[in-house]
């Protein structure tokens, strides 16, 4: 593991100055108060205005009649009730997502559940599933289900998972002896499980509910297809009632506020908790817990899980497929749209992830008023719905970068602004995992920050990242409404065909995309339920 | 087991890289033309559905006489992405799939007025007051409804029927649908907001059942939930194309008597000012509205043809003269925002 940081040869004759020599031999968690490298920096402080472009776009929209008129549409009252109906949601759909997806990680890491892994892969493939066809297929079979239950159900069953991946990584790469020192001590296995499992489990799972509470704040598909009202599907009713684009900017710029609030209120949860260990790293998996006469719940708790969340989405598929006459399968046409989505996904992952490392490493290693603004300026942008941040590309790209507008730069460009958080969270959790030790062993032997960053601090989170970026693979294959305005024009990914499909009223013939979607979905989905740091 | 994973990834990524790099190279040089070359290329922002309109715009090169890329989306985002682009827009033309966003265009000044020859083959009564768009497919409102619960005499004549006792629990209609929120501004525009909101009020007391968008509306008459729907004509025959007629149970019944329930709306077309597009646009609106075009609507998307001297074809629909729908300012259709906050008021949306 650590072949790469010990290969190239100490550069001694470029030694450091004895100043920064000492600073880092003071200890291993001494980069509180230190600024971070210009390496890091620089880059870091590019994918924060990157990502703070559609607040650049909102303040000009918004504005642009005045900030009377904005404040109008802000003050009004129904915006205050938007905002509870967004937050109920939000709230309701963190709490099912920490109950489903900690007693999952939990159960498939740490207990002797038969056949543990496939359940954690197939615990990890509602990922695959957008958020939009799962409303679709809950609606299909249960009408009635439309409103807040129903908005509730679908985007749980999707987004569960996000708190699962980084609660199970916690479980397997936290020291077991803290636990096993708590049964010698003579508390029960529960208790054991409340008092010192599920504190250092605080940190990740936090990570993953605002993942969650941000999905939840910017999806329009399920609940439009749900016919719950939210503030996101408010920002698009005013852009389809009055093509008007100022109130809309208004209204989007509160959820930017409740953005930030959300994640400042992540930081004070996950507080200063990091759970690197401190020794070399070696890996001691824990013991098995027993299910004992507990195993059948525990089994027909996951098979209920896994059927609501992944057979029955593919059972309605099928039956689709299976009950329409305008059921075809184009394979020119569908080969030339998975290949376009996996490319502008792949693409996507992979600038989304080159801008989150610098982002992530410093959130990880480097407390202070300016690490956290950097951070936060990551996150502003996501919980916007999709067309806002398409539109502010738009704007943007249209007065300074008209040659990259509707190519697919932008494209890859828009993926980026919306899920850089994604990646952000993976890279943090990945690095806070490794131990800051090794990163100053390497600095007082006079390597310089970015050898330091390229032969310690990325080899160790290679894993985590690799796996953020696959997480984000993901969620671009899925993206649709930023991808509508900006491919390039007669490009289709997917999800816009799926979106043309069920527009003209076949939903036999978006059967096909949809399935093809799921499917290419769950490779990166499987690989990271199958994945074990 | 690190490696693995990361190196598995690693090589997804950089083979989604590579796609893109590959296909921007290929497209490249179709797409360097457009937009700033003059006339060379024709963009055409489609609002409407490609499932629907593609045969009809593949075939538009030949009556252009110049490349034409179409790009489609949602009526709504485009017209907010045109208004994004400002005179910098790509698109040459616009097709909507209502009259209200090209309004929307209008108003900012946006549109080139189009020839008088265009024009003048659509009622005034389906164009743009500054004569800058132009309908090309009429929409109507109708009331579907199940003929094993009811006969066609029993079917109310007036969507103010549908609120009285007798129907109670048994209509269906799409709140969130554009079409079904273009009649309500209708009965707006023509009854008044009092009225309106009286009547959505009613409806609502009644136990009016929504759905997502008319063609569920139509599968809940078909599965016996519902006994009447207010729904779009052609989605009766788009659920035909999809299932075979012998599956579907439906049946449609025309209101009589101008009652705002019978509103017809238009998709339509309007030139882009500053697009340097608009003499291949403006052949593109005249192929549109030519008896091939129109008649393409008729068959295919079973609405009604717009330009005069063109029929519909489609066997059971009635003459589009025969039509009484209420006589409506399509223009006055704008104020939707009002219509919106009506809906929420009264718990609709």
């Amino acid at each position: 593991m650590n072949t790469t940081a010990s290969t190239a040869p100490p550069a001694g004759a470029d030694a450091p100055a004895g100043r920064r020599r000492v600073r880092a031999a003071r200890g291993a968690t001494s980069d509180a108060g230190r600024r971070p490298p210009l390496v890091l920096l620089v880059p870091a402080c590019a994918a924060a205005l990157f990502a703070l472009l559609p607040l650049g776009y909102l303040a000009v929209r918004a504005l642009e009649r005045g900030p009377a008129f904005a404040w109008d549409v802000v003050a009004d009252e129904r915006t205050l009730a938007l905002l509870g109906r967004s937050l109920g949601l939000t709230v309701v759909v963190v709490a099912a997502c920490l109950v489903l997806g900690v007693s999952l990680a939990w159960l498939t890491v740490r207990t002797a559940l038969p056949g543990a892994r496939a359940w954690s892969v197939l615990a990890t493939l509602p990922l695959a599933v957008p958020s939009y066809v799962a409303a679709f297929a809950w609606l299909a079979a249960e009408p009635d289900l439309a409103g807040f239950g129903g908005a509730a159900l679908a985007l749980t069953l999707v987004s569960f998972p996000y708190v699962l991946l980084p609660v199970a990584a916690a479980l397997r790469g936290t020291d077991p002896a803290l636990e096993e020192a708590a049964r010698s001590l003579g508390h029960g296995p529960l208790r054991t499980f409340w008092r010192v499992t599920l504190p250092q489990l605080r940190p990740s799972a936090a990570g993953g509910a605002l993942l969650v509470a941000l999905y939840v704040l910017s999806d329009f598909g399920a609940v439009s297809l749900m016919r719950y009202d939210t503030f996101t599907r408010a920002i698009h009713t005013s852009y389809r009632a009055s093509f008007d684009r100022t109130p809309a900017a208004a209204l989007s710029v509160v959820l930017v506020v409740m953005t930030v609030t959300l994640v400042a209120a992540e930081a004070r949860t996950r507080g200063r908790a990091g759970h690197a260990r401190t020794g070399s790293g070696t890996a001691r998996p824990a013991a098995a817990l027993p299910l004992g006469r507990w195993r059948p719940v525990a089994l027909l708790w996951c098979a209920a899980v896994a059927a609501v969340a992944v057979v029955f989405p593919l059972a309605t598929l099928g039956y689709w497929l299976a009950a329409g006459t305008s059921a075809t399968w184009d394979l020119p046409l569908l080969t030339d749209t998975a290949l376009a989505t996996l490319g502008v996904a792949a693409a996507g992952a992979a600038l989304t992830t080159v801008l989150a490392l610098p982002v992530g490493v410093i959130a990880a290693r480097h407390k202070g008023r300016g690490a956290r603004l950097l951070e936060q300026s990551a996150y502003a942008g996501h919980a916007l719905p999709g067309i806002t941040v398409a539109l502010s590309l738009v704007f943007f790209a249209v007065r300074y970068a008209y040659p990259l507008y509707q190519k697919l730069p932008l494209l890859v460009g828009a993926y980026a602004v919306l899920f850089l958080p994604v990646a952000v969270a993976a890279t943090r959790a990945a690095v806070l995992q490794a131990p800051p030790v090794l990163e100053d062993v390497a600095r007082s032997l006079g390597r310089r920050p970015w050898q330091v960053l390229r032969e310690v601090t990325v080899p160790l989170a290679a894993p985590g990242v690799a796996a953020g970026a696959a997480l984000t693979f993901v969620v671009c294959m899925k993206e649709l409404p930023a991808t509508l305005l900006l491919r390039p024009t007669g490009m289709d990914t997917l999800a816009t065909r799926l979106w043309t499909e069920t527009g003209a009223g076949s939903f036999a013939a978006a059967a096909p995309y949809a399935a093809t979607l799921i499917l290419l979905a769950a490779v990166p989905s499987y690989l990271l339920g199958r994945h074990r740091p | 087991m690190r490696r693995p994973l990361a190196r598995r990834i690693t090589a997804l990524v950089a083979a989604g890289l590579l796609l893109p790099a590959l296909a921007a190279c290929g497209s490249d040089d179709d797409t360097s033309t457009a937009g700033e070359g003059g006339d060379s290329t024709l963009v055409i922002y489609s609002g409407r559905n490609e499932k629907l309109v593609k045969p009809l715009l593949d075939k538009l090169e030949k009556a252009v006489g110049t490349k034409v890329e179409v790009r489609y989306g949602d009526s709504a985002e485009l017209a907010a992405q045109i208004l994004e682009e400002g005179e910098r827009t790509k698109a040459g033309l616009f097709f909507s799939q209502d009259a209200g966003a090209l309004g929307a265009l209008s108003k900012e000044g946006m549109l080139k007025k189009l020839p008088q020859s265009s024009l003048d083959g659509v009622d005034e009564a389906y164009r743009g007051g500054d004569g800058d768009w132009v309908g090309l497919s009429g929409r109507v409102r109708v009331i579907a409804y199940n003929p094993d619960d009811l006969t066609e005499d029993q079917v109310p004549d007036s969507v103010h029927d549908v609120v009285k006792p007798q129907w109670k629990g048994k209509v269906g209609f799409a709140p969130t649908n554009a079409s079904f929120q273009a009649f309500v501004t209708g009965m707006r525009v023509l009854e008044g907001d009092d009225a309106t909101r009286e009547w959505l009020t009613d409806l609502k007391a009644n136990g009016a059942k929504t759905y997502a968008h008319n063609l569920a509306t139509l599968d809940a008459i078909e599965a016996g939930e519902v006994s009447l729907g207010l729904v779009n004509h052609y989605y009766w025959y788009e659920r035909v194309a999809e299932k075979g007629e012998d599956k579907v149970n439906a049946k449609l019944h025309f209101l009589p008597g101008g009652d705002p329930g019978a509103l017809i709306n238009v998709a339509g077309a309007g030139i882009l000012k500053d697009s340097g597009q608009t003499e291949a646009a403006q052949k593109a609106v005249d192929h549109l509205l030519s008896e091939e075009a129109q008649t393409y609507f008729a068959d295919k998307t079973k609405e009604y043809p717009l330009a005069a001297g063109v029929t519909s074809t489609v066997e059971g629909l009635p003459p589009f003269e025969s039509l009484e729908s209420p006589d409506i300012d399509l223009g006055k259709l704008d104020s939707l925002q009002e219509t919106l906050a009506m809906l929420q008021d009264v718990g609709l949306v």
